[in-house]
């Protein structure tokens, strides 16, 4: 435990995203996990990598999957104080994808620069 | 040092919750304290009581429940997870109007708060799974 948080000050959790949207559960139930931890009042990040980066891709159409959508909901993060997300830049390159594609705004990251945000955390949740 | 364990991966299917097992076992041995073993994802289904293994296997339920009875051990199974895969204690059959619990000895069923209460409150989060 860090010496500020037996202060009362929050803990710094990053929640790490690395699968496709649907196919498995990972992704939406790592989605109901943030919304929860939002209450706890603790410096939250969440970064997404490899595949991780489509569960924020605009333009998801899950009707004939039979299943939700779950992509508006990080649009209602910031109503959360949830705002800093991370994208693998490298991930989102090899998808051909930019983060005009995506359905909220993120800071773009480069897997050195993710490797330092991973180890400033005291928390790591990896779906 | 006081660890929390994730376990994401249900029984059999997925080396994670033996790692998880033997993980937690060696770390009580060392003299460490473990606050909460959280079962999340397909890690619910470690806790049924109705599996029954084959009789030259380990029993994976069993042996947390034994685990969570000799060190006082707190084993929570994700609520909004259980529900999802059919695991549910007498309280929460009573309240869906289903005829049946499955809640094996040991583990009780409670929401996703507490995950994140354990990583509040543990030195280090350890994750089991894929």
């Amino acid at each position: 435990m860090t010496e500020e948080n037996a202060g009362g000050v929050a803990k710094r959790f990053l929640y790490v995203n690395r699968r496709a949207p649907y196919g498995t559960i990972y992704a939406l139930e790592s989605l109901e996990v943030v919304l929860i931890g939002a209450a706890f009042e603790q410096d939250v990040s969440l970064a997404f990598l490899g595949d991780g980066v489509y569960q924020l891709a605009k333009g998801q159409d899950t009707k004939a999957l039979q299943a939700k959508n779950f992509s508006p909901t990080f649009r209602a993060l910031e109503d959360y104080d949830v705002t800093k997300l991370y994208v693998e830049k490298e991930a989102l390159e090899a998808r051909g994808l930019t983060a005009a594609d995506l359905v909220v705004p993120v800071e773009v990251v480069d897997a050195a620069r993710m490797a330092e945000i991973m180890e400033a955390q005291d928390v790591i949740l990896s779906f | 040092m006081k660890l929390g364990i994730l376990v994401n991966e249900g029984p059999y299917t997925h080396q994670a919750s033996d790692s998880a097992y033997q993980f937690v076992k060696a770390a009580l041995a060392k003299g460490h304290e473990v606050c909460r073993v959280f079962f999340y994802h397909d890690g619910v289904n470690n806790g049924t009581r109705l599996t029954v293994p084959p009789q030259d296997d380990r029993n994976i339920v069993k042996r947390w429940s034994e685990l969570a009875a000799e060190h006082k051990l707190d084993l929570v199974v994700c609520i909004a997870a259980a529900q999802r895969r059919g695991l549910m204690d007498k309280a929460e059959a009573k309240r869906h109007g289903k005829d049946a619990d499955n809640l094996a000895p040991g583990f009780r069923i409670s929401g996703l708060g507490q995950l994140i209460e354990a990583g509040i409150e543990a030195d280090r989060m350890v994750v089991f799974g894929d």
